[in-house]
């Protein structure tokens, strides 16, 4: 090989890492571009007023998004209290019984519940609980971000708990304790951080999910914290005042857009920050 | 005659149609050390699994025949109940790694919700620490985890977990095998303090470890008990031919 051919190699490896750089870089932008934008679009909308006052009908300018908010949290809340005992429990079940028939057909159905396009889950709670119950409230909606919550929750769960050495179960085992006391006070506190941060990718995963809630919790342009009855979410004000032709609203939905952008980035980050803090190493 | 605290009769083991544990007869008497030999393979980690119960845990193993603590069937008591009179120690220390070295000596009254009053349990600690002689290394780092300890500190605090709960018996998997020299040593001296107390059970592949530490031994050959005597008569005079070869190095 000559002096040639060995620069010509050099120079191909330099400027393919080059390219792989790029194309790192390449995936940040986007998330650059939207956090630069949405900032620059809604900053100036958020103030102390804009978190606690409901939105001023039209023609009137202010008014907040502290509905929507409001909204937002107790749908979450509630959906959480469905899908977060009910998803542990069902991951723990998979890790312990890894082989069973039961784990593979809930296996494949977390994994296809994933795919299930949010609308139809929304059409589905649409038929299941609006229309028996008589009109759109806000637990139907909490209802369909569960059913989006779980796959998310059982998985990582599972992943954690699968990863937990056989030696720790045996150490409990051997002190005597029953099987619920050896799940409840020795694996899952071990596993917490990664169970924790599962638990919260999904809360961050939901808060922005809009089409579930078109036909459950319906918005409401008032603050309502019954949950029987329509209520209003960040995503929800978002889709309803993007899209009307007043000005006043659109400041409200790049507000609100701000507001759930920066939570979803909050979440991610503490996310990160729990599960290092909270990482039992073994 | 010394009592018989471990008595088996007729004893099998299986994982699924593995027939693994043929036949055992054994008497164990109380208080003393009792070391478990034979080739890798040949059932002493099952037969010493089915003491305490843990066998049944793993998915279609079985196990019949008569096994006895105290002249009371083993197999009719409630499996809690005997892991608290069998304490066991395993091959690689497990302490929990969520837990102080505090929490992990009381770990069984705490976890399984025994409530004690804070001098009980202080009490308790300190005692279990000291049999295993740890309490000196630890004693001001007590609110530290676990697993900070060294290996040989890790596996004297898993023994001391299970000196806490005050059993009878206490089985240890080839407890040594995954720690150091020195390490080793100072767990072959607890060996003699805790016999006092407690009857030991030792699964080792170390001959020199079985001698030095055990009164009696058990040599296992494929799934049986071939041969079972004192550890010195065992070691100076053979009387089967298979554990002939094997102190010998003729197979391991
Ligand atoms: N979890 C298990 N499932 C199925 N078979 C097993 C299991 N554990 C052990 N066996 C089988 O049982 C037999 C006895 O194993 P055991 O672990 O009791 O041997 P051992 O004498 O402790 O060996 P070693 O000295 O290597 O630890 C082996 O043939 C092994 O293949
Ligand atoms: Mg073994």
């Amino acid at each position: 090989m000559d002096a040639k051919n060995v620069k010509y190699r050099l120079g191909k490896s330099y400027g393919f890492q080059i390219l792989t750089y790029i194309l790192a870089f390449a995936c940040v932008v986007p998330l650059l571009a939207i956090l630069i934008f949405i900032l620059k679009q809604g900053l100036s909308k958020i103030n102390w007023h804009f978190l606690v006052n409901v939105p001023k009908p039209v023609g009137e300018s202010g008014g907040g998004i502290a509905n929507a908010l409001v909204g937002s949290i107790l749908i979450i809340i509630v959906a959480s209290i469905i899908a977060i005992p009910i998803g542990i429990m069902a991951g723990v079940y998979l890790s312990e019984n890894k082989k069973s028939r039961l784990a593979y057909w809930v296996r494949l159905s977390t994994d296809v519940l994933q795919g299930v396009p949010s609308i139809v889950i929304g059409i589905v709670a649409y038929f299941w609980m609006v229309k028996p119950l008589g009109g759109f409230s806000a637990f139907s909606g909490s209802v369909a971000l569960a059913i989006m919550m779980l796959p998310i929750v059982v998985r990582s769960t599972e992943e954690t708990l699968k990863l937990l050495p056989d030696s720790l179960r045996e150490a409990a085992l051997a002190l005597g304790m029953p099987f619920h006391r050896v799940i409840f006070k020795v694996i899952v506190p071990v596993g917490i951080s990664g169970i924790l941060s599962g638990v919260m990718l999904s809360v961050a995963r939901i808060t922005g999910e809009t089409a579930p809630l078109l036909f459950t919790a319906f918005g409401n342009p008032y603050l309502s914290t019954n949950l029987t009855k329509p209520m209003q979410s960040l995503p929800l004000l978002i889709f309803n005042y993007a899209t009307s032709p007043y000005n006043d609203w659109h400041d409200l939905a790049w507000g609100a857009s701000l507001i759930l952008l920066l939570w979803v980035l909050f979440l991610n980050i503490f996310t990160k920050i729990v599960t290092r803090k909270w990482k039992v190493q073994l | 005659m010394e009592s018989t605290i471990i008595k088996s009769r007729n004893f099998n083991a299986s994982f699924g149609s593995n027939h693994v544990v043929r036949n055992v007869n054994i008497d164990i008497p109380r208080n003393h050390v009792i070391a478990v030999m034979g080739p890798s393979g040949c059932g002493k980690t099952t037969y010493l699994r089915c003491i305490n119960r843990m066998h049944e845990l793993i998915p279609g193993a079985t196990c019949s025949g008569e096994m006895k603590l105290n002249d009371e069937n083993i197999y009719e008591m409630h499996p809690i109940f005997v892991r608290l009179k069998i304490g066991m120690v395993f091959q690689r220390p497990n302490p929990f790694p969520n837990l102080s070295i505090y929490d992990n000596v009381i770990a069984g009254y705490k976890l399984n919700g025994i409530k004690l009053p804070k001098a009980e349990r202080d009490r308790i600690v300190e005692h279990s620490l000291t049999r295993v002689a740890l309490w000196n290394e630890v004693k001001d780092s007590l609110n530290k985890k676990g697993s900070f300890l060294s290996g040989g500190q890790q596996q004297r605090l898993c023994i001391a977990r299970a000196v806490a709960m005050e059993p009878e018996v206490l089985l240890f998997d080839e407890p040594t095998s995954a720690l150091d020299p020195i390490s080793t040593s100072t767990v072959e001296e607890l060996f003699h303090e805790l016999k006092v107390n407690y009857t030991l059970i030792i699964v080792t592949h170390n001959m020199q470890q079985a001698a030095r530490v055990s009164d009696k031994t058990a040599f296992f050959f494929m799934g049986e008990l071939v041969e079972y005597d004192e550890t010195k008569t065992m070691f100076t005079n053979p009387k089967d031919n298979r554990t002939q070869n094997y102190i010998t190095g003729r197979f391991s």
